[in-house]
Order: C-alpha cells, then structure tokens, then sequence
C-alpha cells in the first residue's frame, strides 16, 4: 500500500513539475480566466451582474483547463512513449489514472478561484456557501478531467486531442444553462442539457454563489458521482481495450 | 535449472490475424535468451505478452512462479523492461528520470536515490547526471533508459534493441553490462538485430518467423551445426559461364552451387581441398581470382533458418529507426 501511494505521489508530482507548473501553463491558467471574467465584467452594468456571470465565468475555466491540459499531456506521452513506463510499472491502472488525473483536476480547481479572486477587488462575495462552491468546483474538475481522459484515450495525436476537445466542449458550454437558461433552449435540445455532467455542476455552483438552483442538490451530487464513476471507468475500460491491446 | 519463464501455446490474435501463433518456450533461470526473427515476425508482441503491454488470447504464461496473465502486476514488480526507444522524460535530468523510475517500484527515498548516483557513475552518466534528458546524446539516453530499466534490480531485464544506434564505446559498455547483469544472476531476455551481439552475449537462442518459433538452442549447438557444412566461394574472371550445374556434376559432394554473375558459392557436406576446384575451373579456361573457405557463423544459421538476408534485417531496422 505504501509503494503504492509513493508511485501515485511520484507521478502526481512529476505531472505538476513537468506539465501544470511550467510558465505557459501557469500564465495560460492565469490569463484564460481573466480573460473571460474581464470580458463579462466589461461587458455587465452593475455588480449583481458579475456575481451572476461569476459561476459561468468559473466554470469555463475548469472545462478548457482541465480538459486541455489533460488530453494533451496524455497525447504527448503516448506519443513519446514515456506512458508504456507507467503502463509498465507494477501499479493498478487505477491507480495509474487517478495519479496522472489528480493533477489536472487540482490544476482545474485552482483555475476556478481566479476569477473569485478578481471578482472580490470589484464586489462584495459576501453570502456565498464557500464549502458548496468548493464542491461544484471539485465535481466540475472531476468530470471535465475524466473527460479530458476520455478525449485522451480516443486520439493519437496532440492536434486530434484539441480538436476533439472543442467537439465536446463548446456545444457543453452552450447547452448546460450558465449562460442560457435551459427553460429557454429549443425543446429538442433540453433533453440533451440533462446528459451533460457540466449542467449539474454550473447549477451547483450558481446556488453555492446565488442561492439559486433549478436542479436539486440531492440530485445533482449523486447524478454528478455517477458521471465521474461513468467517465473514470470507461476511460480506463478504453486505455485496457486500445493500449493494453 | 529452473525455468524463470514458461509460455505454453501462448497466442495473440488481432481479430482474424494469428500475431502469435501458440508458441512454447521457456527461460532458464540466469541465462542470456536471445529473441531472434525479422522484423512482423512476432517479437515485439511476444514481449508485450510477457511483460503486460498486451494480453495473449490464448495459451497460460509463468514468470518467476507466478501467472503472468493473471498476475501481471505482481510479475510486472519483478521485471525490468528496457524498450527499442529511449522513453525517458525530456524535461527532466538524468538523475531526476532515475529516481522517478524507482519511485514506481515502491523504492524508498534513500535507497532509490543512491541507487541512482550508483548506476550514473556505473554508465559513466555522474558528469551529465543534472543536465535535461533531452539534452543527452543517442548513446547516453540509451545508457540511462537501461539504468532506469535496472534501478529495482529486476529478477528478469527485457532488452529491446539494446546497442542499435549508438556508438561504439556506448555499446561496448552496454555489451560489458549486460556479462555483469548475467555473471549476477539475471536473467535477460534480449532481442537484437546485431547477430554479433547475440552470438557473443546469448546462452541460448530463440527464432521466431512468422508467429511461429522455429528454432530453440544454445548458441554453441546453432553454430556446430552450421558448421557441419562446408563452404567454399570463389570469384572468377572472363566470360560468363553457367557453372553451378557443372560444379555440382563432377563433385558429387556438393549440396548446392549457387552463382551470381563472376561469384560462385558451393556447399559440400565433407570438407573442402581447394586443388581439384582449381584443375576444374583451369580446365575450362577460367582463371580464379580469389578463393576463401568460409565458416559458417550465427549470421549463416539466421539467414538459413529465417530466410532473411541480414542486409535487408539491417535496412528494415534503419527504415523503422
């Protein structure tokens, strides 16, 4: 057991040293967030307005982080292949995958509070359930990296995994209601709202920051545990299925 | 002896392509096994089944008295796997590329990294130890990714490809690395397209063409037998004539008589005087302006058992580098 979190540490911090910590990722984790929040800041009229982009602006920065960062480094160790080590290595896939995931998902999760910090210089964040904001955020990152891993798992190329990326990402950030209400999408698209693990977390984060939620707590965690189980295992079923051939 | 590795009717399909076709062999605890055969032959997916890269659709594998399909993991703990590619980390030093390997084996911080020093100064690798990885030389990055193959002292050490592509002084100490691994008690599973290589270095060798293992036998053994045969070339000068018919003809004793444009090759079962060769072709007006008898090497036994030319085995090398 102890060998076993040594490798799962070791891998982490050789992801955090080799990939999230480098300067292009850290000015890239720093300027997409204040990008988008200084673009919807610009953009609102007055305070409230922020406090309600604020959960949008959050969650984008989780999804292009994690999702990014994750399907690329993956790529690019298949590709080098650095990754037959770790598939090599006497530890559980399991173990494998969550050790090279956790990295991206603490990557994501510091993402998320850029934009809390920029937003706390310009309103007040007082009334926000910070322990629900953590957990939105923590389930935001965790489904968006598994998917990251999914994209991963899927390509063979560093370019195939961008692109890929963009397929899921964009339609998700449109379809989820951060910046749209689902009420008001076309009927025949709110059935697919409800099959997006990013539905559940924004609506999560906007009741952690607004006290608002059109889906219920009860049942968005266990509906977002179910995705991370979902996306973690067919991941890992794909990498037995492709890579371990 | 003991066998470290046993494969029975071990099989890989690719849906309807038999990869591996239901091969047995088995390792000798110690021993230097050599894993010959041209390139699509099977080598690499045999390797991927033994060491967990890919899982054989048929036939039961023990390594080190475990099941290697079950319990690959465990097996995985016990094994040291050196590929055909350096796949070391770029952006991180030598040193840093050793200890992280270790890390992987549940080796603990003291131990994992005077372990590492050990094997740097080992591959002549201390000076170099803080730079990049990336920054390494093709003899150096060979010699580190060999040293992270070994950091846990493995039972069994696969080595892909060992010394293909580096220099000479790199593969010499790759070569005197590999004796000193042996003379310890490990056992290597090597592949090579250096037949030199294997013929010095391998107890035992395996060829394996087309899936199949046609051959199994200490070096000693392939090379008496090859040279149960005699060989004799010579290169003559003047007009072409067909002469492999005639040669065959008045010396019963040759086997085969091959020729190519002014060079002939004969094989004979019973040794080989040069005298009546000479009267044959003086008689014919050909004037003979070489003749060499030829010993037949390792090189001879894997052209006549995989039917491929190590000329064309060196280019498909070259070609996959």
């Amino acid at each position: 057991m102890k060998a076993h979190i040594l490798a799962f540490w070791a891998i982490l911090k050789k992801d955090m040293q080799n990939y999230y910590l480098k300067p292009p990722n850290i000015s890239w984790g720093i300027i997409f967030p204040v990008s988008w929040t200084l673009m919807f800041f610009i953009r609102s009229q007055q305070a409230v307005d922020i406090r309600f982009i604020l959960a949008g602006v959050m969650a984008m920065s989780v999804l292009f982080g994690t999702t990014s960062m994750l399907s690329v480094t993956i790529t690019f160790e298949r590709k080098s292949r650095s990754f037959e080590r770790l598939l090599l290595s006497p530890i559980s896939l399991n173990l494998l995958m969550l050790a090279k995931t956790t990295g991206a998902i603490l990557f994501g999760i510091i993402n998320a509070f850029i934009p809390v910090l920029f937003a706390s210089f310009l309103i007040d964040l007082g009334g926000i359930n910070y322990l629900m904001l953590l957990l939105s955020v923590v389930f935001i990152a965790v489904t968006s990296t598994f998917l990251g891993l999914f994209i991963a798992v899927s390509v063979s190329e560093v370019f195939e995994a961008q692109t890929f990326s963009n397929f899921f990402r964009f339609p998700m950030v449109f379809l989820c209601g951060l910046f749209l209400p689902i009420e008001n999408l076309p009927v025949f698209l709110r059935p697919l709202s409800y099959l997006l693990p990013l539905t559940y977390g924004a609506d999560l984060l906007k009741y952690s920051i607004n006290n608002e939620a059109s889906i219920h707590m009860a049942i968005s965690i266990p509906i977002l545990l179910l995705f991370c189980c979902f996306l973690f295992f067919l991941s890992t079923h794909n990498i037995k299925k492709r890579w371990i051939y | 002896m003991n066998p470290i590795i046993q494969a029975n009717n071990l099989q890989k399909c690719f849906g309807d392509f038999e990869a591996v076709k239901k091969i047995d062999f088995h390792i000798e605890e110690g021993e230097i096994f050599g894993f010959l055969g041209p390139n699509g032959a099977g080598k690499t997916t045999t390797i991927n089944m033994l060491t967990g890269l890919a899982k054989p659709s048929g036939g039961t594998l023990s390594i080190a008295g475990l099941d290697g399909i079950r319990d690959i993991k465990k097996v995985q703990g016990l094994i040291g796997i050196v590929p055909d590619e350096s796949n070391l980390y770029d952006e991180m030093s030598g040193f840093d590329n050793l200890v992280f390997c270790a890390s992987l084996y549940g080796m603990k911080k003291q131990e994992r990294e005077r372990r590492a020093r050990e094997l740097l100064v080992q591959f002549s690798l201390d000076d170099t130890k803080d730079r990049p990885f990336k920054a390494y030389s093709k003899g150096m990055k060979r010699k580190l990714t060999i040293a992270a193959g070994i950091i846990h002292n493995p039972k069994i050490l696969f080595l892909d490809e060992p010394t293909t592509g580096i220099d000479v002084q790199s593969a010499r100490q790759i070569r005197t690395l590999i004796a000193t691994l042996h003379a310890k008690g490990t056992t290597i599973f090597l592949t090579t397209h250096y037949i030199e290589d294997a013929q010095r270095l391998c107890d035992r060798i395996g060829f394996i063409v087309a899936g199949r293992i046609i051959k199994v036998s200490t070096v000693k053994q392939l090379i008496e037998q090859a040279q149960q045969e005699h060989l004799m070339q010579f290169s003559v000068q003047g007009k072409e004539v067909v002469l492999a018919k005639q040669l065959m003809d008045a010396f019963p004793s040759i086997i085969e008589a091959k020729q190519e444009d002014h060079t002939i090759l004969i094989k004979s079962k019973e040794e080989l005087c040069l005298m009546p060769f000479m009267q044959f072709f003086d008689t014919r007006g050909i004037q003979v302006r070489e003749a060499k008898l030829i010993h037949p090497s390792l090189e001879d036994v894997f052209v006549k058992v995989t039917g491929v030319e190590i000329s064309r085995l060196n280019k498909e090398k070259e070609g996959k580098k």
